[in-house]
């Protein structure tokens, strides 16, 4: 693989896997219902008492 | 019989590094191979001691492997405490030795050397020893499962320790590759790799059998630290040996690509090891102090991603105006600039967590140290956007505006953090009801915060004066300053930064104190802070030592 097929690569299907990867990410973060295990899960670090 | 394995295993590297030393050719290669074979010496002296065997065929009682696996931890904090010292303390020194050059004592104690020892006992040893136990005793209480593989969590602890004493011991002898923040030479790297895949094992190997379904989100800013730095230094170290019984080596990389590869690790170094591995450690210890969750979950996963997604593309902001192409340049600085959304996304969601339990900051030092260390870390987040943009760098790059910068990263945001973790850990992992001291943490607080500012805001007069005068053209286009007339000019500021690093190593030293009275079982008679009366009757019995054994 040289140079010049490696950028071709990286600035468009490189790119676009990126950012469709970041998007779902984000995307999934607030599908519904994630609120309420979000609530639950931001109290594992209070789950037991050491 | 217990532990004569590994007491074998070190006196056979011990003879190897004797017969590294007698063979070498190379004069800094046979020095440093000394000094690794009296290390390796002692520790198998000390190792042999602690073989058990047992008497008439008799089997050993089981180790106790029920609870969690904290007596790495604790060595864990001294070992932060330690090393964080020694880094203010060489920190002062070099700083010294800019405002009085007669300091320089040559050829081992001069400002070239010691000021990669600075940087790495402050980032690596401090930061990385404090990463290390916070992220061992997170990982456990977060998945509810004692640390994985055995005593391979303390091989990470005093592997990482030989690491630090070979990379130091190295700088002061000479060998260095001349990468910053990765001044190693080869072999040590390579034990470094060793060592950093181990944790890697440990940490995956405790999620993996955790008993909490879910995956804490400072356990995934953990991860991503322990994975990403693996790969930045594998990367950034390929290098080739002359022999390898020689200390030389040359990277396999070579001009822009070199420079391009060095800024690639230099700053995810930044984002990675002191933001992102810190952030794991903020997601923790503030909730837990502040006694509330985090203020949004959501938004921590979002910081996650977003600050994985564009820190990795930052690092040719520290090439503006250099051989590297524009486009890598603009790429740079485009990334940084988009890095303020996470970075302040993060901070509010640390400081909001505080969000009706603002009136605990009127009782508790510890929670204070939590906030003005976000503060910081928000302060310096926007700051290093700021100065990626080009012609703020034009006017800022190679002027101690830069070093000021660091430090208010590095001693606001994780030296401050790490404090309000040890405060809090210390306590709990020696079985202690409080601290010794509160008015004391105070006390630290104080004084490393005015130091931090009055450094920050010195550098920030000395930096920009530098910057003005090297671009200073007269009539005819001549440059109007020669270089050492900028030197000469900011010698006041480099004296007052020399003062305000003093500041901040008494705090330290202040904290030392406190830890050590706290782990003895003292408390101290004081007036409660915010004048709440505690009862101080009952928790001023000693604790008994924790009954988990590592």
């Amino acid at each position: 693989m040289d140079y010049t097929l490696f950028r071709e690569l990286a600035d468009s299907w490189g790119l676009v896997y990126l950012f469709v990867l970041f998007v779902g990410a984000i995307l999934f973060t607030f599908r519904p219902g994630s609120k309420k295990i979000a609530e639950e899960v931001s109290r594992i670090p209070f789950s037991e008492d050491e | 019989m217990r532990n004569l394995t590994e007491a074998v295993i070190v006196g056979l590297a011990t003879f190897l590094a004797f017969i590294a030393a007698g063979l070498s050719d190379d004069a800094l290669f046979k020095a440093h191979a000394w000094v690794l074979c009296v290390i390796l010496l002692a520790t198998t002296i000390v190792l042999l001691r602690r073989v058990e065997i047992p008497a008439n065929g008799q089997a050993l009682p089981p180790t106790d492997t029920s609870g969690y696996m904290d007596g790495v931890i604790r060595y864990g904090t001294i070992a932060t405490l330690f090393w964080g010292i020694t880094g203010f303390l060489v920190g002062v020194l070099i700083a010294a030795q800019l405002a009085w050059p007669e300091l320089n004592i040559e050829p081992y104690f001069n400002f070239g050397r010691l000021r990669p020892l600075h940087t790495s006992a402050v980032i690596f040893a401090f930061g990385g020893n404090a990463l290390i136990c916070t992220s061992f005793y997170v990982v456990q209480r977060t998945c509810r499962a004692r640390l994985f593989g055995g005593k391979l969590a303390w091989f990470v602890f005093w592997g990482y320790q030989l690491f630090i004493v070979m990379a130091a011991t190295g700088y002061l002898l000479g060998a260095t590759q001349s990468k910053e923040y990765a001044e190693p030479e080869w072999y040590v790297d390579i034990w470094l790799t060793i060592v950093w895949l181990a944790y890697l094992v440990v940490y995956m190997g405790t999620i993996v059998k955790r008993k909490e379904p879910h995956i804490y989100v400072a356990n995934w800013f953990y991860l991503s630290f322990i994975i990403t730095v693996a790969m930045l230094h594998l990367v950034n170290n390929a290098a080739v040996p002359v022999s390898l019984l020689d200390a030389k080596s040359y990277g396999v990389f070579s001009g822009v690509q070199d420079a391009l590869v060095q800024w690639w690790y230099g700053h995810n170094a930044v984002g990675f090891f002191l933001t992102a591995g810190f952030l794991g450690m903020m997601y923790y210890f503030v909730p837990k102090q502040a006694n509330r969750p985090v203020f949004s979950y959501r938004l921590s996963i979002i910081h996650f991603w977003a600050l994985i997604f564009l820190y990795i593309w930052a690092g040719p902001h520290h090439l503006h105006y250099t051989a590297l192409p524009d486009w890598a340049q603009n790429l740079g600085m485009v990334f940084s600039i988009m890095l303020w959304m996470p970075s302040w996304g993060g901070m509010i969601n640390g400081l909001m967590t505080l969000q009706g339990a603002w009136d605990k900051l009127r009782t508790d030092p510890i929670l204070r140290m939590f906030v003005i260390s976000l503060a910081f870390y928000g302060m310096s987040t926007f700051e290093g956007p700021m100065m990626s943009i080009k012609t703020v760098n034009s006017l800022s790059h190679y002027t101690d505006w830069t070093i000021g910068h660091v430090h208010s990263g590095a001693l606001g945001w994780n030296g401050m953090v790490t404090f309000g973790a040890l405060y809090y850990l210390v306590p709990k992992l020696w079985n202690r009801t409080q601290l010794y001291s509160l008015r004391m943490v105070n006390w630290h607080l104080w004084l490393a915060t005015v130091g931090i500012v009055i450094y920050a805001s010195v550098l920030w007069v000395a930096g920009i004066t530098q910057g003005l005068m090297w671009r200073e053209f007269d009539s005819q286009g001549f440059l109007v300053n020669s270089f050492v007339e900028s030197v000469a000019a900011i010698h006041p500021e480099y004296v007052m930064r020399t003062f305000g690093g003093l500041l901040y190593l008494s705090g330290a030293l202040i904290m030392a104190y406190n830890i050590w009275r706290t782990i003895r079982g003292d408390v101290r008679e004081e007036t409660p802070i915010g004048g709440i009366a505690i009862h101080t009757s009952n928790v001023a019995e000693k604790g008994t030592p924790s009954t988990v054994t590592g």
